[in-house]
């Protein structure tokens, strides 16, 4: 498995090294510099790099590549999925943008979690949770040193249960869920949609006291189908059910369950947690449509028209819209005029940006602009990149998605309380070509 | 509360001063700190020493003053300490041994946490003293109540196992990590699963180690469900390594497996999806093989929304198991459309799935993707992009002709790049469905003169000679390439040879000039051997019987299909059963790039085996060139380069490695025979010697024995530690076997004057070893293994070592020739008996440097000469003491880091070994 992982800066120098076996040495690191992190492209690179026989994987963040080492014939989804895990246990004790310094500023700690975490190069524990109760500002704390609570710790963290402890109290049991979608389109540059799929996530906030059993019911055709033929009669037509192509759920959620009888049946982390993730690929309604024309007029001249459609319900609204309207590299001139919002030609993209603060459903906006560039002698002509679109559309799930209930059972029998909310946004993967 | 010291953490760490200390006499200092009487400054000082670790400074020195920080109750210090020590152990193994008390207390700590550290620690400490005192806190922890110390145990067996294999198996370990399988607790079944699988993947007959078995196959079934993601992908690749008995197993285990596609851990999906992969085979039932492979696809598409990197994990699987079922993805074919935003390695990887995935049924819309990408920034995702439209073409014959229109209109983009990609893919095209497409060679003839890449001026040139029967200018357009004949590649001129060749054939009026032209440039102006091979057999053809020439030359060529991307059937079943590993990135089998180094234990000063992996890979690598060399490259440079091949084979020695780089100083001879053979530059006393004996073998009895030569003779060094036996012993008795060099111990007794007590220090006795023909062992090959048997007289014990004799310490101090003594005898010795090999990774290109460490050998320097400017030539006399001469000559070149070892010698059979001496000398 893993032989060394390192965190090595932009410059190509080590910020971090831990080795875990033998078979590979510090100058390692020094082959991955002149491989990976001295080319020019270098996010142009897989991740993957095979030098003599040598195997590095990495991943960057804040400027930092988190490398891992191995001469075996390794799991690199294992390696990867290791790698941005270990990213999230130094962002939660560091915080998201830790840096370079940082790192050094905390270095024991640091190797107190690498320690931790991967045994012989083998993942053991990276809960951030479990690891916030004995490595803490690199000391054991006051309370761990008693062995009873150690005890308890090593029990969780070998435990299957190892994201919740007993003895769990609140005053009001409470459940928040938040579904929040992630919508992503593709369009050619003749108006025909060429992917369009929402990517669910499931937060959940809990605050509920023992050993909580949850059980949540969405209007997934496929689970309603096999209710409705349980229950033997139940007309499920009435709702406008969702086809989930595919779903993923914290560990937490009984596997074995969800296959049989399609229920998400789980005792939660307390606190906030991801519950699940699905995708959703049928009947998308992609909630702005955008209908570009651009020509190119002789070699000076682009000529912008774009209408942008809010093709959403008409009591909901999108915040903060922002179109990235492409230019070619050689723009001289821009000046875009706007129906609604604000539109300005920002250099270092190469795009006019058009913002809108708000968008309510059903409405309509355009775009034209004229834009002026210089000759250019390279016969290469313009590639034309695709327009991008942001936005964030609160109460409301593009796939239709819905939480049904949310039951929650426990020994005590308190009833809890759950409100549900809604979100879709869609953020660099909303991309029509022109 | 908590929250509160996080949010500190960050800035009030400030952990960094720590990196910024003082240059010079820093060591001393931290010295002083380590010492110091407040345990502050003591943790301050740790600090400053793992600093400077981390930044790659050398602290070995420090080595016993952190040991006194060992112990300590202040836990963070213990970690700091115990990272120190995994570091520098095997740098001081005699003072690390100190450490073992302090370890084996913590391994009986009531904190289960400080009991798992201690074994992890002493687990990663390759210091084979220490791995015996593992032993016992290691079976103990074993059964340790706490679930978390066993864990920590099974993952510390597999460590044992590397470092110590025979050791692990006596003490029965494996054993005990078999019982482990049904522990009650899931994560301690997942660790011993990931043990046991590491252990059996390195011991030559793995499955002995650790065999799936029917009755572990369910306990593991049993654990899946209830442990972390981890442990689950531990147990799912175990899983997979099981060979089902029925397909009613397979299903079943199939059924129990599928539900982890849904973890949000693609590295669970992903080995999840591998044993499907890998069972469905073996299911008959071609209704669940359909659902499954139906099941197997929303997983998988799900990963591409992953991270780039998770996702080029999984392209570059699914790219096999498409290969492997193309059933699978086969409707998803959008799901593999780029995204602007795309990195290009994950392009890359979705342009190869797209060609595979393509049908007639979808080839309008890949093509339409296809066409968008050729015109995008990146210059090589728009080249492969031309290329995958032309594997589309040549894979669908009745899309071939949309193909041809899409390539024509990115002809008119007048991109240069685009277009001569084109330009070569059209001519595949036509390769392939020869006579269909013609109408469109005008267009191309336009773009002529924008070639500048010699495979596009290839691709064109053939289009030209192909079809000049159709091209009323054809004979223009060739020439046109004439002026620059010279400067062309060579693919380029063959192209034109037998372009103008099938013109003339094809219309011999007025062509004759440009072929004539054309062959006696080939013949007679290129060096090219291929070129002028051509030219001949044209010119002989056409000389002789124009007709047959015809059909040589204008025959029918076979029907080309794509296969650049396919993989060999054997390839791709291996690498589907290495699905979710790094061979399934690299689409290379795991032979070719795992080697398994063994890395002995104590100093590593002495790895003999690192010779076989170097000669290993550097045979790969010739595999590797002669493959790619195949295909395009002339005859002649192939051939060459297997001569260069074949030299490095013999350069390709690993070697073996001389601690503390350049002896410096010129090389006078008071060094003569002053430092010990393998570790110049630190006296005999305390050069840490090879184990030879291990106390369970030798009734408790440790001895570490190697060769050295001092004051001019040979010693046994031996070091004697009493281990583990109740009766102290002093007394020895020691005795060769007959063998090569006649060597014998001067005197049969080894007394060390002392009585040696269980657990007391290790003492040191030197063996003078004399040369006895009585001893030579005339009718043996000869080689460089001496037996040794030993007598412990207290214990009443007889023991059988081997040590191998590092060759050079057989050079005598009389070994200096003079220079004409040399001159004659090199001479006279020549070829013959004389013996060349290339060494690599030197420790020192320089003269001086290299003089002064072969002398300390008694390989004395004779003369240096510079033949050239950036070459010097060392010459170099010896003698054994056998009384064989050995002469050298060593050759250096500048900006090589390697040298020339050219040895003569009377003897033959000595060559082989001073080689091996020179290499162990001269590489690092």
């Amino acid at each position: 498995m893993i032989s060394a992982v390192l965190v090595i800066n932009e410059r190509g120098e080590v910020v971090m090294y831990r080795a875990y076996r033998d078979d590979v040495t510090r100058e390692a690191a020094e082959a991955f510099r002149v491989e990976v992190v001295a080319r020019k492209e270098t996010g142009n690179v897989p991740p993957v790099q095979l030098v003599d026989n040598t195997s590095f994987l990495h991943t960057r963040r804040n400027k930092l590549f988190f490398t891992a080492v191995t001469k075996s014939n390794g799991n690199p989804a294992l390696i990867f999925e290791f790698l941005f895990q270990l990213q999230r246990v130094v962002a939660a004790y560091l915080g998201e943008d830790f840096s370079e310094n940082d790192l050094r500023n905390n270095f024991t700690l640091i190797y107190e979690l690498l320690d931790e975490a991967l045994d012989f190069g083998y993942p053991q524990n990276c809960s951030i949770d479990v690891l916030k109760l004995y490595i803490n500002l690199g000391k054991l704390r006051e309370k761990v040193k008693s062995a009873e609570k150690a005890k308890q710790i090593t029990a969780q963290i070998t435990g299957a249960i190892d994201w919740r402890k007993p003895g769990v109290k609140h005053r009001h049991n409470e459940v928040y869920v938040n579904v929040m979608e992630e919508v992503s389109l593709m369009v050619s540059a003749d108006g025909s949609v060429l992917n369009s799929e929402a990517r669910g996530v499931l937060t959940l906030r809990t605050y509920l006291s023992g050993m909580p059993e949850c059980q949540l019911a969405l209007n997934d055709k496929v689970s309603l189908n096999t209710e409705a033929t349980l229950d033997g009669a139940g007309d499920v037509r009435s709702f406008s059910n969702v086809e989930l192509e595919d779903c993923t759920f914290h560990r937490c959620v009984s596997l074995g369950r969800f296959d049989t009888d399609r229920t998400v049946t789980f005792t939660p982390p307390d606190g906030e947690f991801e519950l699940m993730r699905y995708r959703i690929a049928t009947n998308i309604s992609p909630p702005f449509r955008l209908i570009p024309v651009v020509e190119e007029h002789g070699k000076t001249k682009v000529f912008y028209n774009v209408r942008l459609l809010a093709q959403f319900p008409d009591d909901e609204s999108a915040r903060n819209v922002l179109v990235r309207i492409p230019c070619p590299p050689n723009t001289a001139r821009a000046k875009p005029h706007v129906t609604r919002g604000r539109a300005k030609y920002d250099p270092a993209q190469h795009a006019i940006l058009w913002r809108l603060r708000k968008c309510a459903g059903g409405s309509e906006a355009s775009f034209t602009c004229v834009v002026e560039t210089v000759p250019n002698t390279k016969e290469k002509p313009w590639s034309r990149p695709p327009i991008h679109m942001d936005f964030t559309i609160p109460m409301w799930a593009a796939s239709g998605l819905k939480v049904r209930y949310l039951k929650v059972i426990e020994k005590s029998g308190y009833r809890a309380k759950s409100y549900v909310k809604y979100f879709s946004k869609a953020s660099d993967s909303y991309q029509i070509r022109i | 509360m908590m929250m509160m010291s996080l949010a500190g953490l960050r800035k009030g760490g400030g952990d960094s001063k720590y990196f910024s200390t003082t240059k010079k006499g820093e060591m001393h200092e931290l010295k002083e700190e380590l010492n110091d009487q407040k345990a502050d400054r003591r943790k301050e000082a740790v600090k400053k020493v793992i600093a400077a670790m981390t930044v790659g400074k050398d602290v070995s020195q420090l080595f016993p003053d952190m040991l006194n920080c060992m112990q300590t109750a202040n836990v963070e210090l213990k970690k700091l300490v115990y990272l120190y020590l995994i570091n520098y152990a095997k740098s001081a193994p005699d003072v690390a041994i100190l450490a073992v008390n302090c370890f084996r207390r913590d391994a009986n700590d009531q904190n289960p946490l400080i009991r798992a550290l201690a074994i992890r620690t002493m687990g990663c400490i390759r210091v084979e003293k220490i791995t015996e005192y593992l032993c016992d806190p290691l079976r103990r922890s074993l059964s340790d109540d706490d679930p978390y110390v066993r864990k920590t145990a099974a993952i510390c067996v597999a460590k044992l196992y590397d470092i110590n294999p025979e050791l692990a198996e006596e003490q029965g370990f494996l054993e005990l990590l078999h019982d482990l399988i049904s522990d009650s607790n899931p994560t301690v079944v997942a660790n011993a699963v990931a043990a046991l699988s590491e252990i059996a993947s390195f011991s030559v007959d793995g499955s002995k180690v650790f065999a799936v078995s029917g009755s572990v196959l369910s306990k593991l079934l049993a654990a899946l469900a209830e442990c972390s993601e981890w442990s689950q992908v531990f147990i799912l690749d175990a899983l997979a390594t099981y060979q089902p008995s029925s397909a009613r197993e397979a299903e079943s285990i199939v059924e129990r497996v599928s539900p982890r596609l849904q973890h949000s851990n693609s590295a669970v999906v992903m080995s999840a999806v591998k044993i499907i992969v890998k069972y469905v085979d073996l299911i008959e039932s071609q209704e669940t093989v359909k659902s499954l492979t139906r099941k197997l696809s929303p997983p998988l598409v799900t990963l591409l929304s992953a991270e780039p990197e998770i996702q080029y994990v999984a392209l570059r699987n699914i790219n096999l198991i498409v290969q492997k079922r193309p059933s699978i993805l086969a409707n998803d074919v959008r799901v593999f459309f780029c995204r602007y935003t795309d990195p290009i390695y994950v392009k890359m990887e979705k342009l190869q799935i797209l060609v595979k995935l393509a049908t007639d049924r979808n080839a309008e819309q890949v093509l339409l993707e296809l066409k968008e990408y050729a015109t995008e920034i990146d210059i090589d995702f728009v080249k492969s992009s031309v290329r995958a439209i032309g594997r589309v073409a040549i894979k669908l014959e009745r899309s071939a002709e949309r193909c041809i229109n899409v390539l024509l209109d990115l002809i008119k983009t007048k991109v240069n790049y685009v277009v001569q990609e084109a330009i070569i893919v059209i001519s595949y095209i036509f390769r392939r469905f020869p006579n269909r497409y013609e109408s469109i060679i005008a267009t191309l003839c336009e773009n002529l003169e924008t070639l500048d890449e010699p495979e596009a001026k290839a691709a064109m040139i053939w289009i030209v000679g192909e079809y000049a029967e159709r091209i009323d200018n054809a004979d223009e357009l060739l020439e046109t390439f004439m002026d620059a004949f010279q400067d062309e590649t060579a693919d380029v001129q063959l192209q034109l040879l037998t372009a103008t060749v099938k013109l003339f054939l094809k219309r011999p009026d007025g062509a004759k000039e440009i072929m004539e032209s054309v062959l006696s440039m080939a013949t007679e102006s290129s060096d090219n051997p291929d070129l002028r091979d051509r030219g001949y057999i044209y010119w002989r053809l056409l000389s002789t019987d124009p007709e047959a020439a015809k059909r040589v030359v204008l025959s029918d060529k076979p029907v080309i299909v794509d296969d650049s991307s396919q993989l060999e059937p054997a390839l791709l079943d291996l690498l589907v059963e290495n699905i979710a590993t790094l061979a399934s990135i690299y689409h290379k089998p795991p032979s070719a790039f795992v080697k398994r180094t063994r890395i002995p234990l104590g100093s590593g000063m002495r790895d003999d085996d690192d010779d076989d992996v170097g000669l290993e890979s550097s045979d790969d690598d010739d595999d590797d060139d002669d493959s790619d060399d195949s295909d395009d490259e002339g005859r002649g440079k192939k051939k060459k380069q297997q001569q260069q091949d074949d030299s490095e084979d013999l350069l390709g020695f690993g070697g073996l490695s001389v601690s503390g780089g350049n002896g410096g100083g010129s090389g006078s001879d008071d060094l003569l025979g002053g430092f010990d053979a393998p570790s110049m530059g630190a006296p005999a006393s305390s050069a840490p010697l090879t184990s030879r004996l291990s106390p369970a073998a030798a009734e408790g009895l440790q001895l570490d024995a190697d060769f050295a030569r001092r004051n001019g003779s040979i010693y046994l060094d031996l070091d004697f530690s009493n281990v583990s036996s109740q009766t102290p012993f002093g007394k020895f008795a020691i005795q060769f076997n007959k063998n090569t060099f006649a060597l014998a111990p001067s005197s049969v007794n080894v007394d060390l004057g002392t009585s040696l007590m269980q657990g007391g220090p290790k003492s040191r006795f030197s063996v003078p070893i004399v040369t006895r023909p009585e001893m030579a062992q005339p009718g043996v090959a000869p080689n460089l293994v001496i037996d040794v048997a030993l007598k412990n007289v207290a214990v009443g014990a007889i023991n059988y070592f081997k040590v191998t004799l590092p060759f050079y310490v057989l050079f005598t101090e009389q070994g200096r020739a003079d220079k004409k003594g040399f001159i004659d005898s090199w001479k006279t010795l020549g070829d013959a008996k004389g013996q060349a090999a290339t060494l690599r990774g030197l420790v020192s290109t320089q003269m001086d440097a290299v003089v002064s460490l072969l002398e300390q050998h008694n390989i004395f320097h004779i003369a240096t000469r510079n033949p050239a400017a950036d070459q010097r030539v060392g010459y170099f006399s010896s003698k054994t003491t056998t009384g064989a001469m050995v002469l050298a000559e060593i050759t250096f070149k500048d900006g090589h880091d390697a040298c020339k070892v050219n040895l003569r010698c009377e003897v033959s059979q000595v060559l082989p070994f001073a080689h091996e001496a020179f290499q162990r000398l001269l590489v690092k």
